[in-house]
């Protein structure tokens, strides 16, 4: 157990490995950790902001869902109301119709009547004078009693 | 295994020594020198005999070569280090380095960029050096008699000279941070004027040299300290593994294998047991308590 050279000897080796780990080791490694460190550290943020934005996203898209389920139910309304009103306007317009048909039905009746009744007229005066004739035993001149025949006509 | 028990044990205490013996020394062989030399040592006696001009090139080269080892594989991450997903290497290198990064950070709260490297290269290379404590005690001394060299501890950190090598090259740097820091008047008050102190100018200056005594003391039982607990720790150690190869072969394994594992302990807390002392050291010479 001498105490020798060696000891000198270990302490260059030492001071050697000293400065070279300094230099050339703990640097590059240093450098490494605390570079992935950072990244680690963005990474988290990145994240948290993805998150955020989801949240956003989402809360965006139910917002806009609720619109257009509104929209919709606006639509639909509408459209029953629209309906509702073709309906109504078309029962009127049935119902127009139909009092027009009516209408003309009874004044076709009304035309008709009238026609029989003047033909009836024409007839029962044509009667009347054959009537007279066989009554009087002459012949009757139309023309001169022509007035009096529509008086009775008329009275018909 | 030859030879008596103590022989055994001598032996395999004993450096490979190469050093300078003086003219008319009478070496192992009978022997006797025309002129000083510079040659190995074949006994213990001539490597004591070598005095202070002597290398343990066995302690210096497992040193050297586990020290290489080490940076040659932390340069190899250090080149290949991404800030992406890390490999294999490069995961093991981190976690030291974020570790002894820690541990820096925990105790030394300046700014300083040489202790956390020094630090890392403390504790892995002590670590490394250790280690061979765990390599069986017959195998490379065997295999290096084989080859020819009679003497081979390859367990750097059981030689004093080692470890004295780095805990005063730890004390340079300390008495270098506290000069720096706090100047060269502020390092002699620190000295001189605590632990005890007076407002009285006379009995200030009375109480100098005792506090001189008490601080220097501390301040030199800082590196012996550093170096024997870590010599003393694995010397022990392997003096035990040596004890236990005496065991008959059927015997060792049970004694061996159990102090191995527990071994495991003290080789890696002596690897840290002498980074953080020398953080705690170097963070000390950096405070400036007055």
């Amino acid at each position: 157990m001498n105490i020798n050279l060696t000891m000198i000897g270990q302490a260059i080796a030492f001071f050697i490995f000293v400065v070279f780990c300094m230099k050339y080791v703990w640097p590059p490694i240093m450098a490494a950790l605390q570079e992935r460190q950072k990244k680690i550290a963005d990474g988290l943020a990145a994240s948290d902001r993805a998150a955020r934005d989801l949240e956003l996203a989402q809360e965006k898209s139910a917002q806009e869902l609720r619109e257009a389920k509104q929209q919709a139910a606006a639509l639909i309304e509408e459209a029953n109301k629209r309906a509702a009103q073709i309906v109504e306007a078309s029962k009127d317009e049935a119902r127009k119709e139909g009092d027009k048909l009516i209408e003309q039905a009874k004044a076709e009746i009304e035309q008709e009547r009238n026609q029989a009744r003047d033909a009836l007229r024409a007839e029962v005066a044509a009667i009347a004078v054959a009537g007279a004739e066989k009554i009087l035993e002459t012949s009757v001149d139309a023309s001169k009693h022509n007035e009096m025949l529509e008086k009775l006509a008329a009275e018909l | 295994m030859a030879g008596s028990a103590s022989e055994y044990i001598k032996h395999h205490l004993q450096n490979l020594t190469y050093g300078k013996l003086p003219a008319g020394y009478e070496r192992a062989d009978g022997t006797v020198l025309e002129e000083s030399t510079w040659t190995l040592a074949h006994t213990g006696q001539e490597a004591s005999d070598m005095g202070f001009w002597a290398l343990h090139i066995d302690s210096l080269g497992w040193a050297i070569g586990l020290g290489v080892l080490f940076l040659f594989l932390f340069r190899m991450a250090a080149k290949r280090a991404t800030s992406g997903q890390p490999g294999g290497l490069q995961n093991f290198v981190e976690v030291m380095v974020e570790f002894v990064d820690n541990s820096v950070k925990e105790t030394f709260h300046g700014k300083n960029k040489v202790i956390a490297p020094l630090a890392l290269t403390i504790f892995c290379w002590v670590f490394l050096m250790n280690l061979m404590d765990l390599v069986p005690v017959d195998f490379l001394p065997q295999l290096f008699h084989m080859m020819g060299l009679e003497y081979m501890k390859v367990v750097p950190t059981t030689d004093v000279n080692v470890t004295l090598g780095m805990s005063l090259s730890v004390f340079a740097l300390i008495i270098y941070y506290s000069l720096k820091v706090k100047g060269v008047g502020g390092f002699l008050g620190e000295l001189t004027l605590h632990p005890f102190s007076s407002d009285n100018l006379f009995l200030k200056i009375l109480l100098v040299p005792v506090n001189l005594l008490l601080e220097g003391v501390s301040l030199i039982a800082k590196p012996i300290s550093l170096a024997l607990r870590l010599f003393g720790n694995l010397y022990a150690g392997e003096l035990i593994f040596i004890l236990i190869a005496l065991l008959p072969l059927w015997a060792q394994w049970t004694l061996s294998v159990p102090w191995a594992i527990f071994h495991i302990l003290v080789i890696t807390l002596q690897a840290f047991i002498f980074m953080m002392l020398t953080i705690v050291y170097l963070s000390m010479a950096h405070e400036d308590s007055h």
